[in-house]
């Protein structure tokens, strides 16, 4: 639901980090925007990107692609003393002895990963 | 045309971690517990709250309280009667309290500061989504739960259930009319958040309350 201020951070991020690169990028254009998301950030991909052509719109973002990588949670058994990838968010247990694990290795995350720019015409 | 791919690794919500982050050291350095109450509306948390700080309060320890809601100060109000200071936060439809709003409120908040507080409670906006993306420097989040809502809320809205420190099922005077299933509902909570510390309560009869009251005690020992 409050993805629109998600995707306003997102943009304001990406641009602070274009003014921000070496003189011969400046006026660089984005290509792409990857975003890491763990299936319990509580965010819907297809509301970011709803949300996306209109809040890129008049910035060196606009046009580009937003490709959101879905982390699945991953749970630390302390009796096996292993990681396991969850196929939901329904349950946590431990999906080789059946124990409930209460640490969460992964599933949370809500990152910028990288971004793929066109620097443009390369200055000499 | 040259293209290149630019690593980030920025969190999205970087600027209201790191917000959250100064409250949270504010908080400790001045040895107050802060908690954030959150569930969906009309569990009860401003009749929960109500009761916790009157009994607080009767205890001789210092408390006070930030109310969230998108608009009107009736919970402040209420939330006044038990004497504690208490501060509305209206949002003006946006759906959850986040760490500069917390910020504000609690700056030039007229007779109320930090280290002449025991407890602070913050009363989230009424949502099972949202809230849970946003720090707000608190050190125990509280998920609330009541006994109309039915026993597989924790199931349907996982992500803030994970996300809490402690759950307070609410409203236990009228669990048999309403058919409520505790069983169930402890193990489903307990199967999203394993291990987590769970208070059955009501705030009209004030069963529980004791157990919950200990349990703030014990969390805001660990403090000093």
């Amino acid at each position: 639901m409050h993805e629109l201020s998600l995707v306003t951070s997102i943009v304001e991020t990406v641009s602070e980090t274009l003014t921000a690169l070496p003189d011969s990028s400046r006026g660089a254009r984005v290509l792409e925007v990857r975003l890491r998301v763990g299936a319990l950030a509580s965010v819907i991909p297809e509301s970011l990107e709803f949300c996306w052509g209109i809040v890129s719109e008049a910035t060196p973002l606009e046009g580009s692609r937003l490709v959101v990588n879905v982390m699945p949670v991953v749970v630390h058994c302390a009796p096996c003393g292993i990681d396991s990838e969850l196929d939901g968010v329904q349950s946590f247990r431990c999906p080789r002895c059946g124990e409930l694990c209460g640490e969460i290795r992964q599933g949370r995350e809500l990152e910028i990963d990288s971004i793929e720019i066109d620097d443009g015409e390369v200055k000499p | 045309m040259t293209t290149r791919i630019v690593e980030l690794r920025r969190g999205i919500l970087k600027k209201n971690d790191e917000l959250a982050a100064g409250l949270r050291a504010s908080y400790t350095a001045a040895g107050v517990l802060v908690l954030n109450l959150v569930s969906s509306p009309g569990t009860g948390k401003t009749a929960f709250l109500e009761r916790t700080l009157r009994e607080l309060k009767a205890r001789g320890a210092r408390v006070a309280a930030l109310v969230g809601d998108l608009e009107t100060d009736n919970d402040a109000r209420r939330l006044a009667a038990s004497g504690a200071p208490v501060r509305q936060i209206n949002t003006h439809g946006i759906c959850h309290l986040d760490a500069e709003m917390i910020g504000k409120h609690l700056d030039g908040w007229e007779g109320v500061a930090l280290d002449g507080l025991d407890y602070l409670f913050i009363e989230n906006v009424g949502n099972l989504v949202c809230p849970s993306s946003y720090d707000l420097g608190e050190q125990i989040r509280v998920v609330l739960l009541s006994v109309t809502e039915g026993e597989d809320k924790p199931l349907k809205y996982p992500t803030l259930f994970n996300s809490a420190d402690a759950a307070v099922i609410t409203k236990m005077d009228i669990a048999e009319p309403c058919g409520f299933d505790r069983a169930t509902a402890l193990r489903n909570i307990n199967e999203i958040r394993p291990g987590i510390r769970i208070f059955e309560t009501s705030a009209k009869t004030g069963a529980g309350m004791e157990e919950w009251l200990g349990y703030l005690a014990e969390a805001r020992g660990v403090l000093q």
